[in-house]
């Protein structure tokens, strides 16, 4: 088993932060896994993407070219990896962003508004985690369970008071899924 | 231990402060300033030193001094930043004191960018600084090597009192991965500092550290010990790993990230009915040569992959010593070349060799 998964959008939409936590939660699943950003001189509202793979043995190459699985929230990251994803793969779009719809029948893809249902649960920057709980859910490698307690075990302290908010998020995307 | 998820250059400044670094002296520059991030609030927090240098030749003298008064010291920086250093290293290698030096490499010449890269391997295996020496230089795959090299770094630096270099890329330093620590050391204390350290000679006769010989004798015998040494680290320091090579047809020879590159393209030649095997050389100096001579008389050619223009090309030629036809294929610019673009070379070595 290999997953290898694409979170992408701007900067400041937590894509990074939504590919730890599924990194955490397939560590703590005993999994291999990778996390790995694309980094550069990047700035807020610049792109922001990161790469997980999720595997059961020795992870060789760190990046891919053809995902299994994306996370797109923007229209650009949308350009970049609707194309990409690899036949049978699963395309979570944060549609509140991305108006255009997916042409390609060969792949699952599951239109999340997750912007419009961030701001109405109270916090916008939940998105990422709505969007999430959209792709674990597909994906089924890992229980969305794991996610919940990958938050619980390794959320900074600073940033607990958002975990019943964050599990709600995932709960949330994890509908579109069902 | 515990598995955590570590971010590469966290890991490299975690193990270390594990190892007992007892002074770091560091500039910031991009791939690796989480390094030096991970420091300026661990070190000080133990007691330890951290110290933000004015400039990359300030930072390789301070380690060079504290080196000398027995201190269990590092500097970390990237491609640029290690060439500033250069002139330090060798007065470091020549005064024979140990040092672990970190350098994420990025992609250049020149400022270039801060995309991973591997175009230093010549500067750190063949030419760190003037005159003849080298340091041990630890080439990391995976952040678990990375914690375990850097660890391994200070003792070897410490057993052959030379450089300990740990050469990474930036896409190592960036990523994150499941890592178990090593174990905390404890720091040495003060009386136990080696007996050549500039330690105050009270009560005994004066050390005395130097790399200036004016006689031309005695830098001679200063050099040949230096080579008998470096002997000596060739015939006990080679690592290396090896994956499906015990049928292999066919061998890649890669390091660090293009090295687990080439796991992947491994697993894939063998789904394609290809015998490829891979070497991935831990320590880049020394060189893995003897092992890669064996591993030629097996197989039909051998494929090496670097990001960048063939550097370690030469010394996998120098071990092959013709006896085999040996390709390359490199990216630059900070790209990392993918198992899809590595495969239609090794098929063409198949189909050259068969």
């Amino acid at each position: 088993m290999q997953e290898e998964i694409i979170v992408s959008g701007f900067g400041g939409q937590g894509t990074l932060f939504a590919g730890q936590v599924l990194a955490y939660a397939a560590m703590d699943a005993g999994y291999h896994v990778t996390w790995i950003p694309s980094y550069g001189p990047e700035m807020r509202g610049g792109k922001a993407r990161c790469t997980v793979i999720i595997s059961d043995e020795e992870i060789g190459s760190p990046l891919i070219r053809r995902p299994s699985a994306a996370i797109v929230m923007n229209i650009p990251s949308m350009e970049a990896f609707e194309p990409a994803v690899r036949s049978g793969g699963v395309l979570v779009v944060n549609s509140s962003l991305i108006p255009q719809r997916s042409e390609r029948d060969d792949i699952r893809v599951l239109y999340v508004p997750g912007t419009e249902l961030a701001t109405e649960m109270g916090n916008v920057r939940i998105a990422n985690m709505i969007c999430l709980g959209a792709l674990v859910q597909a994906l089924g490698v890992l229980p969305l369970r794991t996610l919940e307690e990958a938050l619980e075990n390794h959320l900074a302290e600073r940033h607990r008071k958002w975990l019943p908010l964050n599990k709600e998020a995932l709960q949330k995307g994890a509908e579109f899924a069902r | 231990m515990a598995r955590e998820l570590w971010e590469g250059n966290a890991t490299i400044a975690e193990a270390a402060v594990r190892a007992g670094l007892e002074a770091f002296f560091g500039y910031p520059i991009t791939p690796q300033s989480e390094i030096l991030e991970h420091l300026s609030h661990r070190l000080p927090e133990l007691g330890r030193v951290f110290l933000q240098t004015e400039s990359e030749v300030a930072s390789i003298n301070m380690v060079y001094g504290a080196a000398c008064a027995g201190a269990r010291v590092m500097t970390s920086s990237s491609s640029p930043g290690i060439s500033l250093m250069q002139e330090g290293f060798s007065y470091i290698a020549c005064s024979e004191v140990p040092a672990v030096i970190i350098n994420v490499m990025r992609g250049g010449p020149g400022l270039g960018n801060v995309a991973p890269s591997q175009g230093d391997y010549f500067q750190a295996v063949k030419m760190a600084g003037h005159g003849d020496f080298h340091p041990i230089v630890l080439a990391p795959g995976n952040l678990q090597e990375a914690a375990d090299l850097t660890v391994l770094a200070f003792d070897l630096a410490e057993k052959y009192r030379t450089i300990g270099m740990v050469l990474a890329d930036g896409s190592l330093g960036q990523m994150m991965e499941p890592v178990e620590m090593p174990p905390m050391r404890p720091v040495r204390p003060p009386y136990e500092r080696p007996s050549w350290a500039l330690t105050g000679a009270e009560g005994r006769p004066p050390n005395i550290i130097t790399s200036l010989y004016l006689v031309e004798e005695v830098l001679e015998k200063v050099n040949l010990r230096l080579q008998a040494k470096l002997r000596q680290i060739a015939a006990n320091e080679v690592r290396w790993k090896e994956y499906s090579t015990e049928d292999a047809e066919l061998l890649l020879v890669a390091f660090g990230t293009v090295g687990r590159v080439c796991q992947t393209v491994v697993r894939e030649a063998r789904r394609a009915g290809i015998r490829a095997g891979l070497l991935r050389p831990i320590t880049v100096w020394p060189f893995p040569s003897a092992r890669i001579a064996q591993l030629a008389e097996q197989v039909r050619g051998v494929l090496v992959v670097e990001m960048n223009a063939g550097q370690m090309l030469e010394d996998v030629r120098l071990a092959v010593e013709g006896r085999r036809p040996v390709r390359f294929y490199g990216r630059f610019g900070g790209i990392i070349p993918l198992p899809d673009e590595i495969m239609p070379e090794l098929e063409k070595l198949d189909a050259e060799t068969r």
